[in-house]
Protein backbone atom coordinates (compact mmCIF):
# COMPACT_ATOMS: atom_id res chain seq x y z
CA UNK A 1 0.00 0.00 0.00
CA UNK A 2 2.70 2.22 1.25
CA UNK A 3 4.32 2.46 -2.44
CA UNK A 4 1.49 2.67 -4.41
CA UNK A 5 0.42 6.26 -2.75
CA UNK A 6 2.87 9.02 -4.55
CA UNK A 7 2.83 12.10 -5.35
CA UNK A 8 1.75 12.74 -8.54
CA UNK A 9 1.73 16.66 -10.23
CA UNK A 10 -0.36 16.78 -13.82
CA UNK A 11 -0.19 20.21 -16.12
CA UNK A 12 -3.22 20.22 -18.38
CA UNK A 13 -3.39 22.80 -21.31
CA UNK A 14 -7.10 23.56 -22.03
CA UNK A 15 -8.06 25.60 -25.31
CA UNK A 16 -8.43 29.19 -25.31
CA UNK A 17 -11.86 29.00 -27.02
CA UNK A 18 -13.66 28.38 -23.19
CA UNK A 19 -15.46 31.03 -21.22
CA UNK A 20 -14.03 31.93 -18.11
CA UNK A 21 -17.68 30.04 -16.30
CA UNK A 22 -16.10 26.65 -18.57
CA UNK A 23 -12.68 26.74 -17.19
CA UNK A 24 -14.16 26.95 -13.86
CA UNK A 25 -16.60 23.89 -14.41
CA UNK A 26 -14.19 21.89 -16.35
CA UNK A 27 -11.04 22.42 -13.56
CA UNK A 28 -13.97 21.53 -11.34
CA UNK A 29 -14.18 18.52 -13.00
CA UNK A 30 -10.83 17.29 -13.08
CA UNK A 31 -10.27 17.95 -9.68
CA UNK A 32 -13.48 15.92 -8.46
CA UNK A 33 -12.40 12.89 -10.68
CA UNK A 34 -9.48 12.54 -8.94
CA UNK A 35 -10.85 13.18 -5.50
CA UNK A 36 -13.66 10.94 -6.34
CA UNK A 37 -11.32 8.21 -7.43
CA UNK A 38 -9.77 8.43 -3.94
CA UNK A 39 -6.47 11.09 -4.48
CA UNK A 40 -5.55 13.59 -2.35
CA UNK A 41 -5.18 16.74 -3.93
CA UNK A 42 -2.04 18.42 -2.40
CA UNK A 43 -2.19 21.75 -4.81
CA UNK A 44 -4.27 23.51 -7.62
CA UNK A 45 -3.16 26.26 -9.28
CA UNK A 46 -4.40 28.13 -12.71
CA UNK A 47 -2.13 29.81 -14.49
CA UNK A 48 -4.95 31.12 -16.94
CA UNK A 49 -4.34 32.13 -20.86
CA UNK A 50 -1.08 32.10 -21.90
CA UNK A 51 0.96 31.52 -25.06
CA UNK A 52 2.17 28.36 -26.59
CA UNK A 53 5.70 28.22 -27.53
CA UNK A 54 4.70 26.49 -31.05
CA UNK A 55 1.28 25.90 -32.54
CA UNK A 56 -1.19 22.96 -30.86
CA UNK A 57 -4.06 21.88 -32.82
CA UNK A 58 -3.67 25.22 -34.63
CA UNK A 59 -3.95 27.34 -31.59
CA UNK A 60 -1.56 29.29 -30.26
CA UNK A 61 -2.78 30.28 -26.66
CA UNK A 62 -3.90 27.27 -23.92
CA UNK A 63 -5.04 27.60 -20.81
CA UNK A 64 -2.70 26.09 -18.40
CA UNK A 65 -3.41 24.21 -15.09
CA UNK A 66 -1.19 22.28 -12.45
CA UNK A 67 -2.41 20.08 -10.04
CA UNK A 68 -0.56 17.94 -7.65
CA UNK A 69 -1.77 15.32 -5.89
CA UNK A 70 -1.38 11.54 -3.73
CA UNK A 71 -2.69 8.94 -5.98
CA UNK A 72 -2.26 5.51 -6.60
CA UNK A 73 -0.96 4.67 -9.99
CA UNK A 74 -4.41 3.33 -11.78
CA UNK A 75 -5.64 6.62 -11.14
CA UNK A 76 -3.17 8.25 -13.24
CA UNK A 77 -4.37 5.65 -15.90
CA UNK A 78 -7.75 6.31 -15.81
CA UNK A 79 -7.16 10.33 -15.40
CA UNK A 80 -5.19 10.03 -18.91
CA UNK A 81 -7.95 8.10 -20.68
CA UNK A 82 -10.31 11.00 -19.58
CA UNK A 83 -7.32 13.21 -21.03
CA UNK A 84 -7.43 11.72 -24.21
CA UNK A 85 -11.28 11.44 -24.42
CA UNK A 86 -11.82 15.31 -23.61
CA UNK A 87 -11.45 17.49 -26.72
CA UNK A 88 -11.13 20.58 -24.58
CA UNK A 89 -7.79 19.11 -23.90
CA UNK A 90 -5.27 20.31 -26.02
CA UNK A 91 -2.01 18.41 -24.21
CA UNK A 92 -1.20 16.70 -20.91
CA UNK A 93 1.66 15.82 -18.63
CA UNK A 94 1.67 13.63 -15.71
CA UNK A 95 5.52 13.38 -13.91
CA UNK A 96 5.68 11.27 -10.86
CA UNK A 97 7.73 13.59 -8.01
CA UNK A 98 10.78 12.13 -6.37
CA UNK A 99 11.28 13.75 -2.50
CA UNK A 100 13.81 16.58 -3.82
CA UNK A 101 10.26 17.42 -5.98
CA UNK A 102 7.64 17.84 -2.97
CA UNK A 103 10.37 19.50 -1.37
CA UNK A 104 10.69 22.01 -4.26
CA UNK A 105 7.38 21.92 -4.68
CA UNK A 106 6.54 23.01 -0.53
CA UNK A 107 9.36 25.73 -0.60
CA UNK A 108 7.72 27.10 -3.65
CA UNK A 109 3.99 27.44 -1.73
CA UNK A 110 5.83 29.06 0.61
CA UNK A 111 7.69 31.87 -2.08
CA UNK A 112 11.03 30.59 -1.18
CA UNK A 113 12.51 29.10 -4.73
CA UNK A 114 10.69 29.30 -8.45
CA UNK A 115 9.48 32.11 -10.68
CA UNK A 116 7.56 33.72 -8.21
CA UNK A 117 10.78 33.93 -5.67
CA UNK A 118 10.05 36.70 -2.87
CA UNK A 119 13.09 38.72 -1.80
CA UNK A 120 13.23 39.32 1.76
CA UNK A 121 16.63 40.79 1.60
CA UNK A 122 15.32 43.39 -1.04
CA UNK A 123 12.39 44.68 1.26
CA UNK A 124 14.91 44.78 4.29
CA UNK A 125 17.85 46.42 2.69
CA UNK A 126 15.17 49.48 1.71
CA UNK A 127 14.57 51.46 4.97
CA UNK A 128 18.44 50.31 5.78
CA UNK A 129 18.99 53.20 2.87
CA UNK A 130 16.85 55.59 4.05
CA UNK A 131 18.63 55.25 7.34
CA UNK A 132 22.17 56.10 6.21
CA UNK A 133 23.80 56.43 2.71
CA UNK A 134 26.79 54.68 3.74
CA UNK A 135 25.64 51.65 5.84
CA UNK A 136 22.56 50.82 3.31
CA UNK A 137 25.11 50.24 0.59
CA UNK A 138 27.47 48.24 2.25
CA UNK A 139 24.27 46.17 3.46
CA UNK A 140 23.25 46.32 -0.33
CA UNK A 141 25.86 44.81 -1.15
CA UNK A 142 25.89 42.10 1.25
CA UNK A 143 22.37 41.09 0.53
CA UNK A 144 23.66 40.76 -2.80
CA UNK A 145 25.94 38.62 -1.93
CA UNK A 146 23.72 36.21 -0.08
CA UNK A 147 21.47 35.72 -2.78
CA UNK A 148 24.12 35.35 -5.39
CA UNK A 149 24.88 32.64 -3.27
CA UNK B 1 52.97 57.04 -14.71
CA UNK B 2 51.24 54.81 -16.93
CA UNK B 3 48.39 52.70 -14.52
CA UNK B 4 47.49 49.49 -15.50
CA UNK B 5 44.66 49.62 -17.47
CA UNK B 6 47.26 51.84 -20.16
CA UNK B 7 49.56 48.64 -20.40
CA UNK B 8 48.89 46.93 -23.96
CA UNK B 9 49.43 43.16 -24.56
CA UNK B 10 49.87 41.13 -27.88
CA UNK B 11 48.26 38.05 -26.70
CA UNK B 12 45.37 38.51 -23.82
CA UNK B 13 46.76 38.43 -20.79
CA UNK B 14 43.66 36.31 -19.82
CA UNK B 15 45.37 33.36 -21.59
CA UNK B 16 46.26 30.45 -19.34
CA UNK B 17 44.51 31.50 -16.37
CA UNK B 18 40.90 30.68 -17.26
CA UNK B 19 38.86 29.67 -14.29
CA UNK B 20 37.81 26.10 -14.07
CA UNK B 21 34.19 24.95 -14.79
CA UNK B 22 32.24 24.24 -12.49
CA UNK B 23 28.22 22.43 -12.02
CA UNK B 24 26.19 25.19 -10.62
CA UNK B 25 23.87 23.02 -8.94
CA UNK B 26 25.87 20.95 -7.28
CA UNK B 27 27.27 24.41 -6.08
CA UNK B 28 24.00 25.85 -5.14
CA UNK B 29 22.71 22.76 -3.69
CA UNK B 30 20.05 22.10 -6.20
CA UNK B 31 18.71 19.13 -6.04
CA UNK B 32 15.32 19.46 -8.23
CA UNK B 33 15.16 21.17 -11.44
CA UNK B 34 11.48 22.52 -12.31
CA UNK B 35 10.27 21.94 -15.83
CA UNK B 36 8.32 24.23 -15.54
CA UNK B 37 10.34 27.41 -14.91
CA UNK B 38 11.13 28.13 -18.55
CA UNK B 39 13.06 31.28 -17.76
CA UNK B 40 15.75 29.23 -15.86
CA UNK B 41 15.96 26.27 -18.53
CA UNK B 42 16.65 28.67 -21.31
CA UNK B 43 20.33 29.00 -19.59
CA UNK B 44 20.93 25.65 -21.31
CA UNK B 45 19.95 26.34 -24.93
CA UNK B 46 21.17 28.03 -27.72
CA UNK B 47 19.69 30.56 -30.12
CA UNK B 48 17.72 27.76 -32.47
CA UNK B 49 17.09 26.00 -28.75
CA UNK B 50 18.90 23.01 -28.52
CA UNK B 51 20.34 21.79 -25.08
CA UNK B 52 24.13 23.37 -24.80
CA UNK B 53 26.52 20.35 -24.17
CA UNK B 54 27.95 19.61 -21.06
CA UNK B 55 31.81 21.29 -22.14
CA UNK B 56 29.80 24.70 -22.23
CA UNK B 57 27.92 24.95 -19.12
CA UNK B 58 30.21 22.71 -16.88
CA UNK B 59 27.10 20.47 -15.95
CA UNK B 60 27.86 17.14 -13.51
CA UNK B 61 26.24 14.02 -15.98
CA UNK B 62 23.90 13.41 -13.15
CA UNK B 63 22.51 17.33 -13.73
CA UNK B 64 22.95 17.46 -17.36
CA UNK B 65 20.50 14.38 -17.23
CA UNK B 66 18.40 16.35 -15.35
CA UNK B 67 18.19 19.47 -17.11
CA UNK B 68 18.04 17.42 -20.17
CA UNK B 69 14.97 15.70 -18.89
CA UNK B 70 13.58 19.25 -17.84
CA UNK B 71 13.55 20.59 -20.87
CA UNK B 72 12.20 17.99 -22.99
CA UNK B 73 9.14 18.07 -20.40
CA UNK B 74 9.03 22.06 -21.01
CA UNK B 75 8.84 21.20 -25.05
CA UNK B 76 6.13 18.73 -24.40
CA UNK B 77 3.76 21.33 -22.76
CA UNK B 78 4.98 24.12 -25.36
CA UNK B 79 6.37 26.58 -22.65
CA UNK B 80 9.62 25.99 -24.87
CA UNK B 81 9.92 25.27 -28.70
CA UNK B 82 10.76 22.28 -30.39
CA UNK B 83 12.48 24.25 -33.06
CA UNK B 84 13.06 27.77 -33.89
CA UNK B 85 15.45 30.98 -34.44
CA UNK B 86 16.25 33.78 -32.46
CA UNK B 87 15.55 32.28 -29.53
CA UNK B 88 17.27 35.09 -27.52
Amino acid sequence: MDQKNQNYETVFIFTPVLKDSEIKETVKSYIDFIKEKGGDIIEEDLWGLKQLAYPIQKKTSGIYMVTEYKATGELVDTLEIKCRRDTNILRFLTVRLDKYAIEYNDKKRKGLVGRNKKKPADAADTPKDEAGNNKGAAKGDGGKGKQSN
Amino acid sequence: MASKNDIKFLTSPMIGNETKKYCRFKKHKIRYIDYKDEQFLMKFLNEQGKILPRRNTGNSLKYQRRVAQAIKRARHIALLPYVTDLLK
